[in-house]
């Protein structure tokens, strides 16, 4: 009858006390690169994090108007083509096994591409604007989301889908009332995957030519000699990626009622 | 008049060279409850993926009140031997289901029934729970309480007591039993249990053989209703060791 109840005590474990080692930690951390930096006294290749606050404060307006807004942006839009994809890709091999043989070696074949070599080409194909890095990060993430939604379609149980079958279900009842409970999990899994994959993906892209995004910019202050410029825009990214993951976390929990075997 | 009617039903699996059933020919009254006991692997089971039409037999026909079963649904409940509760789904959700298939239901009635179905197998207001907070009997009622939602007169249980431990097996035959007799239907149930088989059933169907060619219809000379106590009447004791020597000869056999 009480089974309920350390399900919620291990959460809290692992979300809410679990956190204040790793805040302790990091901080620790961070501590160490602040005096160790201090010691090296090369702002322009080793700024403090300090500094790194510092910049951060003084280029707030570009950074949070401008360049986070563009990165941002490309990170959305190509999350979410993305998504589309890869739940494409995982429906169909799911419900075909040819399609399945078709797909999933080219899917898999894709990430053996080295994506910061080939997007160059993308930028000469699409230009300098938001398409080509738009690419790059679906490139880089909409494989976690097929490969990952795919195996959670087939977590669902043969017999489950029977017994639906003896209840005269149709596809459709089997593919919403199984299928998808069944890949749920998963794919929030993948988008807290896809997530932080998809800022880099960006970021890539802006690295190698772009007008506006953290990724630019940063690669501008780098150009400028600019140490503590250069790790300004990634924080940002980072700290951007870890609030996207979390409240993806937040709705998993609201949304996804039940976790592990079936 | 019989409720469900084999004529001249054989079945083979595509990966096999001979028939797991052959010809088979039998038929089960309105209202009985019968018990198929046979080896594991002697092909009951299939017995049942035939009759809900999970498997098409490759000639015969079977009737279910009279009516060919092609093309036909819901005309049978199929309890399969785990619960299959959806872990995603509330109780009272999981033993909607049918009612969810079917269609023709709003939410409200859905909710109606499945909570009235629940409180019939003795789980009033556990239809909120979650199917984890349930222990393993009370699982096999809300199991049941869905297969009844079927709204099939017929019944297919298979082994759906095997999982749990003694003591709640033989309280969950006597409440079969009691449900039984309060909605008159028609049971089929596949057991491995000699015990079980007599204790619950007018007669059993022994498979003796593989392939299936034919079934040993033995009649339990006990009256409903039934308490354990007349598992220990000596017609019942020599009736089950009948039984297991069938069964042991049948092993030795293999």
């Amino acid at each position: 009858m009480n089974m309920k109840k350390p399900k919620t005590a291990r959460r809290t474990a692992i979300y809410g006390g679990g956190n204040l080692y790793a805040l302790v930690f990091m901080f620790v951390l961070l501590i160490l690169w602040q005096f160790g930096a201090m010691k090296v006294d090369a702002a322009y290749i080793l700024p403090t994090p300090v500094q790194i606050l510092q910049k951060l404060w003084e280029l707030r307006v570009p950074l949070f108007t401008v360049h986070l807004p563009a990165t941002m942006m490309v990170t959305g839009i190509g999350l979410l083509i993305s998504m589309g994809l890869g739940l494409f890709l995982a429906v169909v091999m799911d419900a075909s096994p040819i399609m399945q043989k078709c797909i999933y070696p080219v899917v898999v074949a894709s990430q053996t591409i080295p994506t910061t070599a080939i997007a160059p080409l993308f930028v000469l194909w699409f230009g300098y604007g938001i398409w080509s890095k738009v690419l790059v990060t679906v490139l880089i993430t909409f494989f976690p989301i097929t490969i990952t939604v795919y195996d959670g379609f087939r977590t669902a149980k043969l017999e489950m889908s029977e017994l639906l079958m003896t209840y005269g279900a149709s596809k459709w009842d089997i593919f919403f009332k199984i299928k998808v409970p069944c890949a749920l999990p998963y794919f929030f899994s993948a988008i807290k995957m896809a997530i932080p994959m998809s800022i880099i993906g960006a970021a890539i892209g802006e690295w190698l030519g772009a007008q506006s995004g953290l990724g630019y910019f940063s690669r501008r202050m780098m150009t400028q000699l600019d140490g503590a410029g250069v790790f300004a825009p990634i924080v940002l990214l980072s700290a951007a990626a870890m609030l996207a993951a979390g409240l993806i976390g937040i709705a998993e929990r609201r949304i996804v009622k039940w976790r592990g075997e079936l | 008049m019989s409720l469900l009617e084999f004529k001249n039903v054989s079945y083979r699996y595509e990966a096999d060279e001979s028939d797991t059933i052959d010809n088979l020919s039998f038929s089960v009254e309105k209202g009985a409850f019968h018990s198929i006991i046979g080896i594991s692997g002697c092909g009951k089971s299939t017995i049942f993926r035939i009759i809900n039409g999970l498997l098409v037999p490759k000639n015969g026909e079977i009737k279910v009140g009279g009516e060919s079963i092609k093309n036909r649904k819901n005309y049978c409940g199929y309890m399969p031997q785990k619960d299959m509760l959806f872990p995603w789904r509330t109780v009272g959700q999981n033993v909607a289901l049918p009612l969810e298939t079917t269609g023709g239901y709003s939410k409200k009635d859905r909710r109606e029934l499945a909570e009235n179905a629940l409180a019939d197998v003795g789980l009033s207001g556990c239809a909120d729970k979650m199917p984890d907070e349930l222990s393993g009997g009370m699982r096999q009622r809300a199991a049941f309480a869905r297969t009844m939602l079927t709204g099939s007169d017929l019944l297919l249980l298979d082994e759906p007591f095997s999982a749990l431990d003694f003591l709640t097996r033989i309280s969950m035959q006597e409440w079969l039993l009691e449900q039984w007799e309060k909605h008159k239907k028609t049971i089929l149930f596949i057991t491995h249990d000699v015990e079980e088989a007599i204790f619950l059933s007018g007669s059993v169907f022994a498979v003796t053989d593989t392939p299936i060619k034919s079934l040993a219809e033995i009649k339990v000379p006990a009256e409903y209703p039934r308490t354990r106590e007349c598992l220990t009447h000596p017609d019942m004791v020599s009736l089950r060791e009948e039984l297991i020597e069938v069964l042991r000869k049948q092993v030795k056999a293999e």
